[in-house]
């Protein structure tokens, strides 16, 4: 004991105060300590502004969550790719055993590589209805081309990391899959060979040319996910556009994000219908035109993407949604025809009906986007539109 | 894409042409076809036989390991037994020398031959392909195989086969280095199943259909 210091007073001091301390409950424990951290790092009242409160026009329909089932779709992919990447050996030797130790041998290994190898079509398909519903309703029209250009980028890198990702396991048709494709580049006009060269790493497609794709492949969804955060970035900016393509004025044209259509969503993840498709509809454009001359093939491919990128400049018109639009609505559904028989044709080996088929696909697919919109832009006579999302105020 | 490199595969080294028309190959009604289908467990167990005593003579089944075979429904005791009656070479040792020891239920099927160039030097030049995924690894899969184990014939008039060649009309080309590897009753089933050509063959397809997709069963009947 000190002397002078009573710590029995002390400690009865103490416990009392403990004992009657202001009562407060964890969940206002939990709160404060959520202003404190938001104060400092506004991260919880940037969800609830841009998660919850969000305002979307509130007469969305079902083809608005395409965007937010791709990006569902992109952190599957990501998940499952991760755990594939623990067993995956890059090297021509090993790969395709690692692949077949992946299937055989890795518990439930199948089904995560599956899981890869199915979510990338599903990706596609979902991007697909994404694009359409965006070309449908002219979402890509002012003041949303940086939001439409974006969303063309990750399409993109999209398609570059599928076709490396074609390439790992090193089986048959990844190996010709990365011989044709790299060859593409050899089309260039006088640096064209080099170019390849470079891209192999050597001057065959061997090891080098598979180590970098594993790892490009790695990095490629991570590149995907920034363009995605500027695409919502740029989304949030001037907000959704709507099956009515005008724009709100009234605050009672918006309603929240969550629950209505957070809720929505979880539907769609469960029961969307199982298809499937071989290849992304853009390769098949190659195929015929790099028949007669393989730099104009390839000048053609590449285009089909370009031609995206200036879209919003192409059609003119200023009313969005084809609702309005008499004569678009029927170009954009033989648009989408010819796209479904491109796809076709592209599955298909390039000789006889299918070559013709995927060389009036991939014409008209130019014609579409080069002359009809423009034209259709001054010709087409849009019928009146409403004021207001509201119906009541529809008229 | 598919049927360019086959041709480029199978057809090319024979350097012959294709005289006559592939024949459309018939759909068999497979026990594992669909989305509920299972293997024949009967049809399995009898196929180890004629893999053990015809197809393992020239083809190696380099990703099926003896354990595995549990799931065609024989026990442990069974596959320690079968195992042991296979040789596998191992080493080295620590003299450096390799040596040969019995067969343990972790071992895969050993190559008949020491490498491709034995192979070679075995078969008239041509090279048996690993048997392990060859399902999913030719155009028309199980059907094929199937098509392809029973449809050794003659040759038409006007077509000259090469050294050593047989003639298979499903075969791009129509020349194959195989053998007819079937004659009736070459193998006696246990289960005393007669051994025709095209039960032989059905069991021996529906045995490659499970070294190709040995997850086959379990990922059906998780999806449905």
């Amino acid at each position: 004991m000190i002397p002078g210091i009573d710590f029995r007073k002390w400690r009865n001091q103490w416990t009392e105060g403990w004992k009657d301390r202001p009562k407060i409950l964890l969940p206002q424990r939990l709160e404060r300590t959520r202003e404190w951290i938001d104060d400092r790092l506004p991260i919880f009242s940037f969800a609830r502004k841009e998660l919850k409160e969000y305002p979307t026009p509130y007469n969305l329909s079902f083809l608005w969550n395409f965007g937010f089932l791709a990006g569902i779709i992109l952190m599957v992919m990501i998940l499952s790719g991760l755990f594939l990447a623990m067993f995956y050996t890059p090297h021509v030797d090993f790969a395709f055993d690692s692949v077949e130790r992946i299937m055989r041998d890795v518990n439930y290994g199948w089904l995560i590589r599956y899981i890869h190898m199915n979510g990338a079509s599903f990706f596609f398909i979902v991007i697909y209805i994404h694009m359409f519903r965006g070309l449908y309703y002219g979402s890509y029209k002012s003041p949303r081309e940086v939001l439409w250009i974006l969303g063309v980028v990750i399409y993109l890198l999209m398609m570059a990391t599928a076709f490396m990702g074609y390439v790992l396991p090193w089986g048959q048709m990844s190996f010709w899959g990365a011989t044709v494709i790299t060859n593409l580049f050899s089309a260039i006009p006088w640096i064209g060979e080099g170019v390849v060269h470079f891209l192999w790493g050597g001057y065959s497609v061997a090891n080098p040319i598979l180590n970098r794709f594993f790892v490009l492949h790695f990095l490629f969804p991570f590149l995907i996910c920034a363009v995605v955060f500027l695409h919502l970035v740029a989304l949030h900016r001037k907000g959704s556009n709507n099956p009515l393509g005008i724009e709100r004025t009234k605050p009672e044209e918006s309603i929240p994000f969550h629950p209505h259509f957070g809720a929505d969503l979880g539907k769609y993840c469960f029961f969307l219908p199982p298809i499937f498709l071989e290849n992304p509809i853009i390769t098949s454009l190659l195929i015929p035109w790099a028949v007669p001359s393989k730099l104009a093939g390839v000048a053609l491919m590449f285009s089909a993407i370009l031609v995206l990128f200036i879209l919003p400049w192409l059609d003119r018109s200023p009313v969005r949604s084809a609702r309005f639009r008499p004569l678009y609505k029927w170009f954009f559904w033989v648009l989408v025809g010819m796209c479904l028989i491109l796809g076709w044709s592209g599955s298909k080996p390039p000789e006889g009906i299918y070559l013709w088929s995927a060389r009036i696909g991939a014409f008209y697919y130019f014609f579409h986007f080069v002359v009809i919109l423009p034209w259709l832009s001054f010709y087409e006579k849009p019928l009146p539109l409403p004021t207001s999302l509201l119906p009541e105020e529809e008229g | 894409m598919k049927a360019l490199l086959l041709f480029l595969l199978l057809g090319t080294p024979l350097g012959v042409k294709a005289e006559s028309e592939t024949p459309p190959l018939t759909q068999q009604l497979w026990s594992f076809s669909g989305m509920r289908g299972t293997f024949d467990r009967g049809a399995l167990q009898r196929s180890l036989q004629v893999c053990k005593e015809v197809c393992s003579a020239c083809h190696s089944l380099k990703r099926v390991r003896f354990r595995e075979l549990q799931a065609l429904g024989f026990s442990a005791e069974d596959i320690k037994t079968f195992a042991q009656s296979y040789e596998i070479t191992d080493g080295p040792n620590n003299e450096g020398e390799m040596f040969t020891r019995a067969g343990l239920p972790s071992d895969a099927f050993p190559n008949p031959f020491k490498n491709d160039q034995a192979s070679r030097a075995g078969n008239h030049g041509a090279l048996p392909p690993d048997l392990s995924l060859i399902v999913k690894a030719r155009a028309g899969g199980a059907d094929y195989i199937y098509a392809l184990l029973t449809s050794y014939s003659s040759p038409p008039r006007g077509i000259k086969l090469g050294e050593n060649m047989s003639y298979n009309p499903y075969f791009p080309g129509h020349q194959i280095a195989m053998a007819p590897p079937f004659v009736v009753d070459q193998v006696t089933y246990a289960d005393g199943t007669p051994a025709t050509v095209d039960q032989m063959a059905r069991d021996v397809t529906t045995f490659l259909a499970w070294t190709a997709e040995p997850e086959s069963e379990t990922r059906k009947a998780m999806g449905w």
